[in-house]
């Protein structure tokens, strides 16, 4: 039977597989050159760069395969800041991620029933995430001014609040809690809560979707068995949530990870707000060190691939133990 | 009617079982009340953090500059004026911020990134959908990958060759790195779509005699047409908003200043009034939010008029 079907199918020249095989490479294959082109290419020769001595006011003689070095990334480490840096950067991916993802999750169980207005709503949510961030920033920078802003303004009503807070330019500030004094790193707190406005529609978006999914009965079901609101959110929504949660929790902390504009827009990298992508930045435009900045980038994405490698490492473990 | 007591007794034997701490059910209805005002609370919080931001952009963008320093806390300006926006858009030699220009440049690298990245995406996204090819499957999880790859991996490289090409400064340039960051997911969604084609269809428009490339460009793409549009809106978005490749590139040239560029470059000096770069902002913002309400409903009408045809 089978013999039959395969010589039927060899006899037909050439056959209906193989054409389509080819069609399809011929398909993909503009969009894989565009890709190669425009960020394989660009990636690999990060790489090269890296170990290049390389300013741009040379870069017309520096050939691809030649002058390998260390150096780079010798100044790289050794530059004042580099690890408070890394810290920075770590504290802001996580502190973005984590509270966008938990202001999404408010938002969307808030919004979860219908209610007059809610696809307003709904529509306006999403207004941080597709504003142009240039705008967003400026308004933030413009509202949180010292000088003619209106939350400093409307603040100064408030008990305690005596002084202007200079929210964006004090890399740490005096905070006095039922009588007790806390420095807090503000500019870079101010910098994570802007990610968070930003960026928890995002997260909002994903979880709404996959709460619309969850069958309505097993929350009846746990209703009847006498659970209450926290008790369903804990054993019955939470369990239905995880795997977005932990799918959003690695997009968004790669993307913040290596976020520039944000942070460069509201602070400029300024109190202590010194994010590494800055510092690529900085090296690139500041000092036309091309073969610095490119060591530095790559550092930036070893110390991600790293932790996601921690990341899922931990995870499957955990896979493995509850199996 | 059944319900009703026997969640009564489930309740009440829930309650019993840790310590008789009062009746399940009126704990359970208090519980209900308590979820009800967060509930309330918390819409009421995410409408004020989303919306009054924007009202504040909008508001300062008509208040006279004298009324924001006179009094930063009073919202509504007693008299609204438009001169901030006369001031923004006119070109520089009219004493103006030239914002019209940027809006221009803006459009035009916006819109050409999302003729170049459909153009690029639609054959790959067609092929990862529908063709069996040798490496199918690798082929699609190098385009997630990829859309996983840092910025300022690609921004080092991109600023040298352009430096070298000396395409520093052109607006074609902008366009190709903003091809280059969109083109992995605009494959992804495409291909989602392009998934849901019935075969069929096209199996019919083959034994009329359509090639495969008229059959996807006479009949696939027509269907996928709402698909189109959605991932063009995300390519444009993308590029309207973008901003670190914009300043790496273009900031020598105030003549090829995209509006995010031009607003950054004006909001770190003190010559310009910050309401008139409000005004700036709000000319900024408006056409991405138009754009996506507009396409909201485009999308939703495409989906359902794609439902009847079959």
């Amino acid at each position: 039977m089978s013999t039959v079907r395969r010589a039927v199918g060899r006899r037909r020249p050439p056959t209906l597989a193989a054409r389509e095989n080819r069609a399809g490479l011929a398909f993909v294959s503009p969009t894989v050159a565009v890709v190669a082109a425009v960020v394989l290419l660009p990636v690999v020769w990060t790489a090269v760069l890296a170990f290049q001595d390389a300013r741009l006011a040379d870069i017309q003689e520096t050939d691809l395969l030649s002058g390998w070095t260390l150096e780079n990334f010798r100044r790289v480490f050794a530059a004042p800041g580099f690890w408070p840096s890394l810290w920075t950067t770590l504290f802001y991916a996580v502190g973005g991620t984590a509270g966008s993802i938990l202001l999404g999750l408010a938002a969307a169980l808030a919004l979860r029933r219908p209610f007059r207005g809610r696809g307003l709503l709904r529509g306006a949510m999403l207004l941080p995430y597709v504003a142009p961030v240039v705008a967003v920033a400026f308004v933030w920078e413009v509202a949180l001014s010292p000088q003619y802003g209106v939350v400093n303004e409307w603040g100064a009503r408030l008990p305690g609040w005596d002084a202007p807070v200079p929210f964006l330019s004090s890399r740490s500030h005096g905070v006095s809690v039922l009588g007790a004094q806390f420095e807090v790193p503000l500019a870079l707190l101010t910098v994570v809560a802007f990610e968070v406005w930003r960026y928890f529609p995002f997260a909002f978006l994903f979880l709404l979707a996959r709460l619309q999914a969850v069958p309505r009965e097993l929350e009846e079901a746990a209703t009847v068995d006498g659970a209450g609101p926290a008790q369903r959110l804990r054993y019955v929504l939470l369990p239905q949530l995880m795997p977005v949660i932990a799918l959003l929790a690695v997009l968004r902390f790669i993307m913040t990870f290596n976020k520039f504009d944000d942070v460069y827009l509201l602070t400029g990298g300024g109190a202590g707000t010194d994010v590494v992508a800055v510092r690529v930045y900085d090296f690139l435009t500041a000092r036309y060190d091309v073969g610095a900045a490119a060591a530095q980038a790559l550092v930036l994405a070893a110390v991600l691939m790293l932790l996601l490698g921690l990341y899922f490492g931990f995870f499957a473990d955990r896979a493995e133990d509850e199996a | 009617m059944s319900a009703r007591p026997a969640a009564a007794r489930a309740g009440g034997t829930a309650g019993d079982a840790v310590g008789g701490r009062g009746g399940g059910r009126a704990r359970g209805r208090s519980g209900e009340r308590t979820v009800s005002v967060l509930r309330r609370t918390a819409i009421a919080f995410f409408a004020a953090v989303t919306v009054l931001p924007f009202l504040y952009m909008l508001l300062l963008s008509v208040k006279p500059v004298e009324q924001l320093l006179a009094d930063p806390g009073g919202l509504w300006p007693r008299e609204a004026t438009w001169s901030t926006y006369r001031d923004v858009l006119l070109p520089a030699s009219s004493g103006g911020q030239g914002f019209l220009r940027m809006l221009g440049n803006s459009a035009l690298v916006s819109l050409a990134a999302v003729a170049l990245a459909l153009l690029a995406a639609v054959p790959g996204a067609y092929a990862v959908a529908r063709l069996r090819f040798f490496g199918r499957r690798r082929v699609g999880v190098l385009f997630l990958a990829l859309y996983l790859f840092p910025a300022t991996l690609l921004a080092v490289p991109l600023f040298v060759i352009f430096a070298r090409l000396g395409l520093q400064g052109s607006l074609g340039g902008l366009a190709v790195v903003y091809v280059a960051q969109t083109v992995p997911v605009s494959v992804h969604m495409l291909r989602n779509y392009f998934a849901t084609v019935p075969r069929g269809v096209e199996e019919a428009a083959a034994l009329d005699g359509c090639s495969r490339p008229q059959t996807v460009c006479r009949v696939v793409l027509p269907l996928a047409a709402p698909s189109l549009a959605a991932t063009g809106l995300y390519v444009f978005v993308i590029a309207w908003n973008e901003f670190l490749f914009a300043l790496l590139f273009l900031v020598a040239e105030p003549g090829k200043w995209t509006v995010s560029l031009g607003l950054q470059q004006l909001a770190g000096g003190v010559e310009v009034p910050k309401t008139v770069l409000m005004a700036g902002s709000v000319v900024l913002t408006v056409p991405v939010v138009v754009l996506f309400l507009a396409a909201e409903r485009l999308l939703a009408e495409g989906l359902t008029s794609g439902a009847d045809r079959g």
